[in-house]
């Protein structure tokens, strides 16, 4: 890390205009590794918590104090007992993420929606727009393509299709309303999603209470499940929706860096007043990028309540929609990106229950960890200014040319 | 040391002493103290069984909810006090992950599994009917037909419910005995039957006092004959909601507010510490459980999740499991009106009057719901 650290800042302010991909790629690299670092840091910190939190640990931690004079066996003490628990903590974590097939499957089946609803921020992100709406997008989805799967009985394929139809179009409906309200009358789309969360919510436990949304004999707020044929066909134990979280991915690539409305995105994303002055129709754009959003929402909870087969309730996002956001920052708003860190994020998740089972370690720690990690990527200078001071203290002669470049 | 216990217990519920010392003695020991069931349990603790895995699967609350996770949890925990077993655990926090919990639980070579919360009813039913070999109970759940509504448990699931309208209804005849305004309030967290059976509880005592002594006591908040309507704060974790849900209800004159909203629940407390009104508190005894309200509580609701989520490991863990449904009752102590409170100062008749009802109850005169 010490020999490579300067080259990657040097390289970017030099356009190597006869390899653009090249350029491109090495561009990426200062980003990588700050993320990397980032993720490592978060890792250290939650690896501090571990140990200290450690029964054995802070029971050593007290006959130190209580015994200063046998100093240095309780030190070693401390050393060894952090060391195991961190050990175990850790390997627990990534067998449950990628140990063994079931836990493969875990990971994958708990990032197909987080990349989807991360899509669903990232495409916004780049129209300048920040919606905190996926958990609202995701709930009304839920409803829309829940009731569609319990109540008819259509032939297999048919009613998948018409399932996560129901879904998308019922994202995408509230994603719309947010844009409509953007580009009508210019409302801040952090407060309407918000708001709409809770609307969404809300109109969710008004279906739920309601005897069309109930199981038969039942009062409870718990939807029947949603029935085999409009569930996600299973191929070697993973659900079709995995690989469409990548279609996904690859569609909002596309749209974002290849079609014209995802120019136009851009653009407004960049700099509204000047594309409007280019002749652009920032409404068509915030209702169209919105809309979009909503889609992608919808398309997210299909992975969950259609591939799991679950039933529908005011739970059934559970977190997601809000990690979605963190997915996005962490992705740096790519799709690829985001691709990269719902993985990350879902073998994070996947881990911790292997940790919580097999270590007792409490599933918190690993929220702490994510949002670490994210508080970590947002704060490069911070990151940098560590790494530099290692490297002060390692290479000081190699300072003067870093300095210069 | 047991014994000292039960003697407590004893001495609690003959004089119906008030003194929040002897509870506090209690509650070192463990979470509920009231139930007789308990004790009984406690008393014949000898067998250990360090070779069982007994493991528990929260819901979304997870188990520091301050409510029903929690309580069921502290079941676990006693049954590894008690009968020194080993435990495990997973806390789900969105409904996709029970099954995943409970799977990784079994793999983590768990003897029987604890499920919290109706909502994992299904993901309970497919586990037990894939692991024949592990036991299986899911607290607040009883599983039937979907056509017929009978009973059909898998031969490994029990279910644990818990008819808390029956303490809630001694909760409503002691709240309007108590109310000097003539109005009392109860609210709710989640417009759901294992919230709105308190309530209905609650009204139907207050009803019940008014035919028993002439009286017009009014309740706010909630009407058994109107499911649609009620106060509810729509959140169990949100205390501002439930601080002004109760101010509200104080507003019109309401001396003793009931909440049935988990930790949003805590905000009634506080409202009705703030105005100098009675609180009565649900599923735990909030002399125990929230401390720092004890003096305004008349009571609390007791819902003993944690003793039957002890009994049924044990009785796994013992051998004797059945799929047969538990229901907690006022007959069997899995449900309980905890001591009054230390300045609730109820009078000898009304506590012998609750006491008479209380035997109604269990004899099937009176029915509560």
């Amino acid at each position: 890390m010490t020999a490579m650290s300067p080259a990657p800042e040097a390289i970017v302010p030099e356009p190597d205009a006869d390899k653009p991909e090249v350029r491109d790629l090495r561009s990426w690299l200062p980003t990588v590794r700050d993320t990397l670092l980032a993720i490592l840091l978060a890792l250290a910190v939650g690896a501090f918590l571990i140990a200290i939190s450690d029964d054995e640990v802070i029971e050593a931690i007290g006959n130190l104090f209580t015994y200063p004079g046998s100093f240095f066996i309780y030190a070693g003490d401390i050393l060894r007992y952090s060391g195991q628990a961190i050990w175990e903590a850790y390997s627990a974590l990534v067998d449950g993420a990628v140990g063994s097939g079931s836990s493969l499957q875990r990971t994958l089946e708990r990032s197909a929606p987080l990349i989807c609803a991360g899509l669903a921020v990232t495409i916004a992100f780049r129209a300048g727009l920040f919606n905190i709406g996926a958990t609202g997008q995701m709930l009304v989805g839920a409803l829309a393509a829940g009731y569609v799967g319990f109540t008819y009985d259509l032939p297999p394929g048919v009613h998948l299709v018409a399932a996560v139809t129901a879904g998308v179009l019922a994202g995408a409906l509230w994603g719309g309303i947010v844009g409509v309200l953007k580009a009508q009358t210019g409302a801040h789309e952090v407060i309407t999603t918000i708001m709409l969360n809770q609307v969404a919510r809300f109109t969710v436990l008004y279906f739920l209470a309601k005897d069309a949304f109930q199981r038969p004999g039942s009062d409870n707020l718990l939807s029947p499940a949603v029935a085999d044929n409009a569930t996600y066909p299973t191929l070697f134990g993973l659900h079709l929706g995995i690989p469409l979280a990548l279609v996904a991915a690859v569609g909002v690539w596309w749209l974002l860096e290849r079609s014209r409305l995802g120019f136009e995105m851009r653009a407004v994303g960049a700099n509204p007043d000047a594309s409007r002055t280019a002749g652009m129709s920032i409404s068509k754009v915030y209702i169209s990028t919105m809309a979009i959003a909503g889609l992608l929402s919808g398309l997210a909870v299909t992975m969950i309540l259609l591939g799991l087969q679950q039933s529908v309730t005011d739970q059934v996002v559970g977190s997601v929609g809000f990690d979605a956001i963190t997915v996005a920052l962490l992705g740096r708003a790519t799709p690829l990106g985001t691709v990269l860190a719902g993985l990350l994020f879902g073998a994070l998740s996947a881990g911790g229950l292997g940790m919580q089972t097999s270590a007792g370690v409490p599933p918190e720690l690993i929220q702490v960890v994510q949002a670490l990690i994210v508080l970590f990527v947002a704060a490069p200078a911070l990151i940098r200014g560590l790494a530099r001071i290692r490297r002060r203290k390692k290479t000081a002669t190699a300072e003067p040319k870093g300095a210069a470049a | 040391m047991k014994t000292a216990r039960i003697a407590a217990v004893a001495a609690i519920a003959a004089l119906a002493l008030t003194a929040c010392g002897d509870r506090e003695d209690d509650g070192d020991n463990g979470s509920d103290n009231n139930s007789p069931s308990e004790s009984e349990t406690t008393s014949e603790a000898a067998e250990q069984y360090p070779d069982f895995k007994a493991c528990m699967v929260s819901d979304s609350g997870g188990f520091d909810d301050k409510s029903f996770n929690q309580t069921s949890h502290d079941g676990l925990e006693n049954a590894a006090a008690t009968y020194g077993v080993q435990t495990a655990e997973a806390e789900s926090s969105d409904p996709s992950q029970f099954a995943d919990n409970i799977d990784s639980l079994i793999n983590q070579d768990c003897n029987q599994v604890t499920t919290v919360g109706f909502l994992l009813g299904d993901a309970t039913r497919a586990a037990a009917e894939a692991n024949p070999d592990v036991d299986f109970a899911i607290v607040d759940f009883e599983f039937t037909d979907a056509e017929t509504f009978e009973p059909n448990p898998p031969e490994n699931a029990k279910g644990l419910t818990f008819d808390t309208g029956q303490p809630s209804f001694l909760a409503g005849y002691l709240a309007a005995a108590k109310s000097e305004t003539g109005v009392v309030g109860t609210f709710g967290g989640l417009n759901i039957p294992t919230v709105t059976i308190f309530m209905t509880g609650f009204a139907q005592g207050v009803d019940y006092y008014n035919e028993q002594n002439d009286g017009a006591v009014e309740v706010l908040g909630w009407d058994p004959a109107n499911p649609e309507g009620g106060s509810f704060t729509n959140d169990f974790e949100d205390k501002t909601a439930g601080q002004s849900l109760a101010e509200e209800m104080i507003g019109q004159g309401a001396d003793v507010i009931f909440p049935v909203a988990g930790p949003a629940g805590l905000g009634g407390l506080q409202a009705a510490q703030d105005n100098d009104v009675w609180g009565i508190w649900v599923d735990t005894d909030g002399c125990v459980s929230a401390a720092e309200y004890c003096d305004s509580l008349l009571t609390s609701v007791v819902k003993g999740m944690d003793v039957a989520v002890e009994q049924a490991i044990l009785d796994s863990a013992s051998g004797t499991f059945t799929n047969e449904v538990y229901r907690g009752t006022l007959a069997d102590g899995g449900v309980s009106l905890a001591p009054y409170g230390p300045n609730a100062d109820v009078d000898d008749d009304l506590a012998a009057e609750i006491e008479e009802i209380k035997q109604l109850i269990i004899d099937g005169e009176i029915t509560v719901g």
